[in-house]
């Protein structure tokens, strides 16, 4: 399974990872002492992979975000909330398969979590239309964090899209509405809403999903106001140079750290969260209970006053 | 050297522009009809002719909407910053300083307090004209400022918009500025102050997601183009054709989303109108 969805700058790893297995499989059926090839080999294996690791591109990242065998919403809520009820539907027009929404315990802690959903093979993401929601998809996840609301639940949410979807009905159905809305009511929702930005974090489409208390976002996703693609055909004018603008616009972790976007990184496996959903699952949890621990501990009033001034306090410019 | 003094910024001349060019006639872009300059000017740049509402300057929907000589400025003295060192085709920190040159603007909205008829309101006017209109980290403090000022003062909102959506070269940082704006207006909300939002050709991308669609009021001027996804990326996206009228703002109307098509002559009456129904200000005596 790696070797055929590997990434380019992943072959190396993969290469080491094939021949160590080689080794040990020929070290076990043979007897045959390897012991220091195989010592070697590791030692090899995990130097190639901090050395590709410690220093992603933009572009790299963009890949890493959208591998093919990234954990998506459902498989975190398999680990993280086992006991989940998906609700269904947005009361008015429709349910939106690309967004999932329901009720579950995480750690103990009763909550609401939403999340994006993208398919994993062509049939599964024309169900869930390529994780790009509609107006209701929207709507259904407002309509159930102010149900978590009413009960005192905190809303957790999980952003992984390529945007809100850029259709003809979607359009007629008030996309613009819909996502605005959502900005609107998440930023004074009496209870903690902690957000995790877990592949790509696409433009209003993703931001209708967070406006939290707290903004994680784990180590290999991006956050961005357009793909680099669509930045590339309109800024640069050349659809080919989606690298350089993947560079340009600063989507890592790391970079919206630093520029005060986000609250946290939430850490990856070695290698990536596609190489081990467990190990993945298992640091977002951790990042999400210790959040809500936090807020949970915080006067609600107090707590949206402190979420609507986090975002009042973003924008850099100049005051001569 | 009196004529030499900085008191009279370089700026001023761009205060004359407007999306006339020069000239004694013009076309209308619509019906193609061939117009008088001052006459399309004193029907307030609406096309005789066909009704076609020609894109205006934000200092020219000032002097529409607030009564003469009422309009205070704040956020002027913001800059805007090239802190990603973006560099697409050409510098952002070149873009920002050539569109500063061109519109003699800070940035692509023009904020402020005044009146209507008498009435006291904090106004936000985008400009289509600066940078397209699109919303990066100054803008977005512009019209969170003017927020602050109508709840200090207790007057209602009007934010006009015309923008293309947020500005790429602030990348991610942009796109927080839709949940800024947002957020400050559910304060607004607390304080049982209104909020019209007037949409102007165009209000699309993240302008239309965001502040433009809370309106306790929204309004549209005739035959404005209003959407999320541009038509281009629609078109691309389904590989057809859209329908004629497709996310103009008769299309808005029809389909809920819009609470009146207004035409530029009639605004400045209807919003005043409309404030003091809400806020319970007694109708103007007739003159
Ligand atoms: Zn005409």
């Amino acid at each position: 399974m790696a070797i055929q969805t590997a990434l380019d700058f992943e072959q190396p790893i993969v290469e080491i990872e094939r021949k160590l297995g080689e080794m040990r499989a020929l070290s076990d059926g043979t007897g045959l002492k390897a012991d220091g090839e195989i010592a070697r080999l590791e030692k090899k294996l995990e130097q190639v992979r901090e050395q590709t690791f410690s220093k992603l591109s933009g572009w790299q990242t963009v890949q890493l975000a959208r591998h093919p065998r990234r954990p998506y919403t459902l498989d975190y809520i398999e680990r993280l909330m086992p006991d989940f009820v998906e609700l269904h539907g947005d009361r008015a027009y429709g349910d939106d398969h690309s967004i999932v929404a329901g009720l579950g315990r995480i750690g103990g802690v009763h909550a609401a979590l939403i999340g994006h959903q993208k398919g994993r093979d062509t049939k599964d993401n024309i169900y869930r239309n390529f994780g790009m929601p509609q107006p209701e998809g929207y709507r259904k996840a407002l309509r159930v964090m102010q149900t978590a609301e009413r009960f005192g639940l905190p809303v957790i949410t999980l952003v992984d899209t390529p945007g809100a979807f850029p259709g003809l009905g979607a359009e007629a159905r008030g996309q613009a509405e819909a996502i605005a809305r959502n900005l609107f009511e998440m930023a004074r929702l009496k209870v903690p809403v902690v957000s995790v930005v877990i592949g790509e974090g696409g433009s209003g489409g993703a931001l209708a999903l967070a406006v939290a208390d707290r903004v994680l976002m784990l180590r290999h996703a991006i956050y961005s106001v357009i793909s680099p693609e669509g930045c590339a055909s309109i800024l640069f004018r050349d659809a080919s140079r989606a690298q350089d603008a993947a560079e340009a616009l600063k989507l890592t972790a790391g970079s919206l750290s630093e520029l005060g976007i986000i609250d946290a990184i939430v850490d990856e496996p070695l290698g990536g969260a596609h190489r081990d959903w467990d190990g993945a699952a298992s640091s977002l949890e951790k990042a999400v209970l210790s959040a809500l621990e936090e807020l949970l501990g915080q006067d609600p009033q107090e707590r949206v006053a402190a979420r609507i001034a986090k975002f009042e306090r973003m924008g850099i410019f100049d005051a001569d | 050297m009196n004529w030499f003094r900085r008191s009279q910024p370089a700026i001023k001349p761009a205060e004359k522009k407007s999306s006339v060019p020069d000239g004694l006639w013009l076309k209308c872009k619509k019906c193609g009809t061939i117009l008088y300059r001052k006459e399309v000017e004193a029907n307030q740049h609406v096309c005789h002719n066909c009704n076609f509402h020609m894109r205006i300057s934000s200092r020219v929907y000032r002097d529409i909407l607030l009564d003469e000589g009422s309009f205070k400025e704040i956020g002027g003295e913001l800059r805007s910053k090239d802190f990603l060192k973006f560099r697409d085709t050409e510098d952002y920190h070149k873009r920002i300083r050539h569109y500063e040159k061109r519109t003699g603007m800070n940035d692509a909205v023009l904020c402020g307090s005044g009146t209507m008829d008498g009435l006291p309101v904090a106004v936000a006017l985008m400009d289509f004209f600066h940078f397209g209109g699109s919303v990066g980290s100054v803008v977005g403090e512009k019209i969170a400022q003017v927020i602050r000022l109508a709840l200090e003062e207790k007057r209602p909102l009007l934010i006009l918009s015309a923008s293309g959506g947020m500005r790429m070269q602030e990348s991610t940082m942009s796109l927080m500025q839709m949940a800024k704006v947002s957020a400050l207006l559910t304060r607004l909300a607390d304080a049982k102050l209104p909020f019209i939002s007037l949409l102007t050709d165009p209000t699309t991308g993240g302008t239309s997601a965001s502040y433009a669609m809370l309106g306790d009021v929204i309004l549209a001027e005739p035959g404005a183009l209003i959407g999320f996804a541009g038509p281009r990326v629609i078109k691309q996206t389904i590989g057809e054709d859209l329908p004629e009228g497709f996310q103009r703002a008769e299309f808005l109307l029809e389909h809920g989303f819009v609470d009146r098509i207004v035409a530029r002559p009639e605004l400045k009456q209807t919003i005043g109108e409309l404030f003091r129904l809400l806020q319970g200000v007694p109708a103007p005596e007739k003159v």
